[in-house]
């Protein structure tokens, strides 16, 4: 690893400062970032430690949404009451990432600023419906994720929270790599009125929606009616973990399970 | 260079680190507390895990300035010197490892699952312990002593586990 200085601010605005005064990059959990420091992938002159400033971490329900704090981390998330209470798929997801360390360290706002294209909180904020607030403006999650390692965030700017409105039923299921843990596939169904949504993660270009799974799942929310969706193939890569075909069937399986998972046998 | 001040198995620290200095890399090059390991060096095979104020973190991926005001607790501060922690004694027993190299991260997770979790089945070890791997015992030795530690703490036998 090159060495760097290190900067822990206590006020959002001093990170904020910071960031437009050096070549630096913000540090959360670091899950990713640190692995990637390590093998010279990046090399910082600065790193903003996050940690320090407390309106970045805690849990609170207010007028109906769900609102969690960029540095809160996923064991927090995983064992929340609020959360579990509000929207348990939410309290799953997070209770999969990982492993217990790291879910001691690894914080939502770090794994949705990197937006890896087999992290499980991308899918989940989009498959939720989500907005993703940061130091200047708040970012609906259908804009925020743009491919492979990108978002909406500029230079500098400090993703704050995440808010999520309550769905009437969501899921989420997972086929983790048997390596990493990661999700190889990972779908979250959510169903909110006659508003319905279908996010994927792992699919190799980067989170994404399938309307045609949404659209037939509005019209009729059980995995019956997925029997027939065809997965653009576009959308995915032929890659180390699986080729296309396999991703493909395994994203129509996972959203047929996670469908059903929300629907209590009569 | 900076410095870093915390507290190490009970004993106040204050020392000198370069900023990409690893916590693993001052508790092992620094200050001799080797019974930390370096397995991977990716946060994945649990060698390194300590306890940073009471939670389970793997130490090759937090860095020591990060740690500043820290209580940071590792395998040599769970029992006084010579003496085995209940849990130690449990994988004794049930000869929960064979080379040893993921032992002291396996006990330190084990220790932090007991403490959020004081009975826990077989299938929540296994789960817990996703994080620490074992290449020679096939796991079920070390499941059977962190039951064991478990059942017998719950019996009175260890009340301070």
């Amino acid at each position: 690893m090159y060495d760097f200085q290190y900067a822990k601010p206590a006020r959002l605005a001093d990170a904020v400062k910071m960031a437009a005064e050096a070549d630096s990059k913000f540090i959360a959990g670091g899950m990713t970032l640190l692995p990637a420091l390590k093998q010279r992938m990046a090399r910082p002159s600065t790193l903003i430690d996050l940690s320090g400033i407390a309106e970045l971490t805690g849990i609170s329900m207010q007028e109906g949404l769900l609102t969690i704090g960029a540095m809160t981390c996923h064991f927090e998330v995983a064992s929340s009451e609020l959360v579990h209470a509000a929207i348990p798929s939410l309290s799953a997801l997070a209770g999969t990432i990982g492993d217990q360390q790291v879910r001691h360290r690894g914080t939502i706002g770090g794994s949705v600023a990197n937006n890896d294209p087999n992290a499980d909180y991308p899918a989940g904020l989009l498959g939720l419906g989500a907005t993703i607030a940061t130091d200047r403006r708040v970012i609906p999650a259908d804009d925020f994720f743009r491919g492979l390692f990108d978002t909406a965030l500029d230079e500098g700017e400090v993703l704050t929270g995440v808010t999520f409105p309550i769905p009437d039923a969501a899921a989420y299921m997972k086929f983790p790599s048997p390596a990493s843990g990661y999700a190889l596939i990972g779908v979250m169904v959510s169903r909110t009125g006659g508003n319905v949504r279908v996010a994927v993660t792992g699919g190799g270009h980067g989170v994404f929606r399938m309307a045609t799974a949404e659209a037939a799942l509005a019209a009729d929310w059980s995995p019956q009616a997925l029997a027939e969706i065809e997965v653009d193939h576009d959308l995915l890569t032929d890659d180390h973990s699986a080729p296309v075909l396999y991703k493909a069937a395994l994203i129509r399986v996972l959203t047929a399970r996670a469908v059903a998972s929300t629907i209590r046998p009569s | 260079m900076p410095t870093v001040s915390l507290t190490i198995n009970g004993e106040h620290v204050t020392t000198e680190v370069e900023n990409r200095t690893l916590l693993v890399q001052l508790l092992r090059d620094q200050l001799s507390l080797t019974g930390t390991h370096v397995g991977c060096d990716t946060s994945q095979c649990g060698a390194c895990v300590v306890h940073r104020d009471g939670r389970s973190v793997k130490s090759c991926t937090i860095l020591a300035v990060q740690c500043e005001g820290a209580n940071i607790v590792t395998i040599e501060g769970i029992a006084p010197p010579g003496g085995l922690h209940p849990m130690q004694e449990a994988f004794n027993h049930h000869h929960g490892l064979q080379c040893g190299y993921c032992t002291p991260g396996m006990i330190m997770s084990l220790l932090d699952l007991l403490r959020v979790d004081p009975r826990p089945d077989e299938h929540v070890v296994r789960k817990w312990l996703e994080g620490n791997i074992c290449r020679c015992t096939g796991y079920q030795s070390i499941v059977d002593a962190a039951l064991e530690c478990a059942d017998r703490r719950a019996s009175g036998e260890h009340a301070h586990v």
